[in-house]
């Protein structure tokens, strides 16, 4: 038999599994694929707890998989390719890198349903979501500004994309709303999950005197690192990251993905799963803000509550004009507020932010 | 008392024998370590290294060894000619990047225009950028004695910083909404490295990693220049005598495993990968080192243990999926294979003496 048509053969046995899967037969099963380490107290950690969530809620009705630290490329697209072999309904994968692979793999099995994180390419069978983390940032660049006593701001950045940018623009704008004389240090370190390079940053910044150090990696070296230098505070990255509370830990941005993971698997056990675009924020509870600590003073606790609050329920958008670009030239005008299209492919800093987005 | 004895000769049949006990040695404990967290040990090990080649997906797997082994066995087989003669690269890693850059950036620059020519064009292009990014530590060790292992190891970390600003600027996809990363060269059908036959893992790339093993056996067996590599190493005084330019044969080595890593990276980019991103070497150019030694040098041993490492990633990532194993029990499972091989190797040139002593 000749090697296609036997693929093709496969994709229609899986076919005939999901539509027994319908009829309430057999398990849904679903596979998840990471870039890191489960335990990596950050992004994929999270990830890996909306996976439990999904089993917790829907109990025997479900099936998950998982395969970790799977690099982006064609060890991604063979994994994927494997889960769907062997007989999964529906796939999360769970890093931008993984977009090309997974438009590839969902071509080849039209049956099963793909959902891709923060990427942007879509197809019948394929979702893309992602999360609003900026509307975190908000609050942190607030928190930030406010209790930075050297007014310098660290900011470990991973990749220069419009996902890492939004964070650095809406942290500093904050931050420099409540202190005008703040200024923003950031280091790019090309990884998202890497504690020596994450240490090394954080101690670099420590150094250049930075007495509040914002991450955008999903470690928790840069927490060790603070801690260790004594006075410097932080924020939890995708994870709450809560065993350095109350101190440097002062609060943090969470990835909640359980509801959003625990809805699409019983829309596919429903039958009614389509392809769209999701991107979320506070509001509908894909992003929360950790417990902000004792460390911080009350006043300023109940300014970031407030904010966040006006975030959730839509009165307040962080990207609200007047608001310039780094080069001076007019992005937003008074009362103004950005689209989802500029957001989605921010390439370019603020006024006010000094350096250049790498290139 | 038990001592060890130098062998008077190698024993050969040691040598063909460690591998084998290496394996069994590697399931016997990495049985252990899976009963340990709680995994049939019998149904770990045979996920690893049956599913993938017997099982019923076998149809899947089998190709895809090849698209996992061939870039191991192409830069492994570049290595060992060094290695072989004491010539150190430990930067293919780099060598691969810039392969890859050069290559993929050839073919962009004549996107959209389809020729067929600009495949071959690539080709030339990815084997120059690993050649030429080998002729830095190859040059500055011929002039200036600099020692070539840290040269080519440091010299990694600048292609992975060129490969960020290529992605992030000239290579950027124009239409990747400011992500980035290049254009998809499987979308591009005059620079795709697409496989021969589909479904069946042969890209280019693997026909390239036969040529180039034939190539290394001939080379080895039976030319002067590889008369040179071997005596090189085994007595270095000794080739000087022969006749053997050491310069020449540094340029040589170091040359030609960098040519071979910059193909490996032409062939992946065009090919498996499809495009130019920051992630886009996953470490070929280090565990390329370990597939070298694992197959004793030798270009058939090369293939052999290229084939093997691509078996354990593949059967590892299926256990890691079907058994729920942890990914960081597979990579110790990966290292109990190289520690046992290299510590059997051992007996290869001595042997185990169980009694007393005679003091002299």
């Amino acid at each position: 038999m000749k090697l296609t048509t036997f693929l093709a053969g496969a994709a229609v046995a899986l076919g005939l599994a999901t539509g027994a899967v319908a009829d309430g037969h057999e398990k849904t099963k679903v596979g998840f694929v990471y870039v890191g380490p489960i335990g990596d107290g950050g992004w994929t950690y999270e990830h890996n707890k909306g996976r439990l969530a999904v089993e917790e809620a829907l109990g025997d009705k479900v099936e998950t998989v998982y395969v970790e630290n799977v690099a982006e490329g064609p060890d991604a697209e063979r994994v994927m390719t494997q889960m769907a072999l062997d007989g999964a309904d529906l796939i999360f994968t769970t890093s931008f890198g993984y977009m090309d692979a997974t438009i590839n793999v969902a071509q080849k099995f039209p049956n099963v349903k793909f959902e891709h994180a923060t990427g942007y390419k879509r197809a019948e069978n394929v979702s893309t979501y992602s999360a609003r983390f900026y509307e975190g940032r908000a609050i942190q660049g607030h928190i930030a500004g406010k209790m930075t006593e050297s007014n310098i701001i660290g900011y470990i950045a991973s990749y220069p994309i419009p996902e890492v940018i939004r964070g650095i623009n809406s942290a500093y704008i904050h931050a420099a709303k409540v202190n005008p004389d703040v200024e923003f240090k950031i280091i790019w370190v090309y990884t998202w999950f890497d504690p020596a390079k994450e240490a090394d940053a954080a101690k670099a910044l420590i150094e250049q005197g930075a007495d509040v150090v914002l991450q955008h990696t999903d470690s928790t070296a840069p927490q060790a690192a603070a801690q260790e230098a004594g006075n410097v505070m932080t924020f939890g990255q995708a994870s709450d990251m809560a065993q350095y509370a109350p101190f440097p830990r002062v609060s943090s941005i969470i990835d909640d993905w359980a509801p959003y993971y625990i809805a699409r698997t019983q829309a596919v056990i429903d039958g009614t799963w389509e392809s769209m675009d999701t991107w979320d924020g506070i509001g509908p509870g894909m992003v929360a803000i950790g417990e902000i600590s004792d460390a911080v003073p009350a006043d300023v606790k109940e300014e970031a509550l407030a904010m966040k609050a006006a975030i959730a329920d839509g009165s307040y958008h962080p990207f609200t004009g007047p608001l310039k670009k780094q080069d001076g030239s007019d992005w937003l005008a008074d009362g103004e507020v950005a689209d989802d299209g500029t957001l989605a492919g921010m390439n370019f800093y603020v006024e006010g932010i000094t350096g250049e987005i790498p290139q | 008392m038990i001592r060890l004895e130098k062998r008077p000769q190698p024993s050969r049949a040691f040598a063909y024998l460690t591998p084998v006990l290496a394996v069994l040695a590697t399931f016997v404990f990495g049985g252990i370590l899976f009963a340990a967290l709680g995994k049939d040990p019998v149904q770990s090990i045979l996920t690893i290294f049956w599913e993938p080649l017997f099982g019923e997906f076998a149809f899947f797997y089998r190709p895809q060894l090849l698209i996992k082994g061939a870039p191991l066995v192409l830069i492994a087989i570049g290595l060992s000619l060094g290695f072989k003669a004491g010539i150190w690269n430990i930067g293919a890693e780099g060598q691969y990047i810039m392969g890859a850059l050069c290559g993929a950036g050839f073919g962009l620059a004549f996107y959209p225009a389809e020729s067929a020519l600009i495949f071959p064009g690539m080709v030339l292009a990815g084997a120059f950028g690993g050649w030429l990014w080998a002729m830095i530590p190859a040059l500055l060790k011929v002039r200036f004695g600099t020692n070539e292992i840290l040269v080519s190891l440091m010299l990694v970390y600048v292609a992975e910083q060129f490969l960020a600003s290529m992605s992030l600027g000239l290579l950027k996809n124009p239409e990747g909404f400011g992500f980035p990363g290049s254009r998809n060269l499987q979308q591009y059908q005059s620079a795709h490295n697409a496989e021969l036959i589909a479904g069946s893992g042969m890209h280019w790339g693997v026909v390239a990693a036969l040529i180039a093993v034939i190539f290394a056996y001939v080379l080895l067996a039976r030319h002067r220049l590889g008369f040179a590599v071997r005596v090189t190493g085994d007595a270095p005084r000794a080739a000087r005598f022969a006749g053997v330019n050491p310069s020449r044969l540094i340029l040589f080595c170091l040359g030609t495993s960098g040519l071979l890593a910059g193909l490996a990276g032409l062939f992946e980019v065009a090919g498996p990968a499809g495009q130019v991103s920051i992630d886009f070497n996953v470490g070929y150019g280090f565990t390329a080192i370990i597939v070298a030694f694992l197959g004793r040098l030798h270009p058939v041993g090369i293939v052999l243990a290229g084939l093997l490492m691509a078996l354990t990633y593949i059967g590892g990532d299926i256990a890691q999926s079907q058994l729920g194993l942890p990914a960081a029990a597979i990579q110790v499972f990966q290292g109990m294979l190289l520690f046992f091989l290299l510590a059997l190797d051992l007996f290869t040139n001595y042997r185990l003496r169980i009694g007393r002593v005679e003091t002299a």
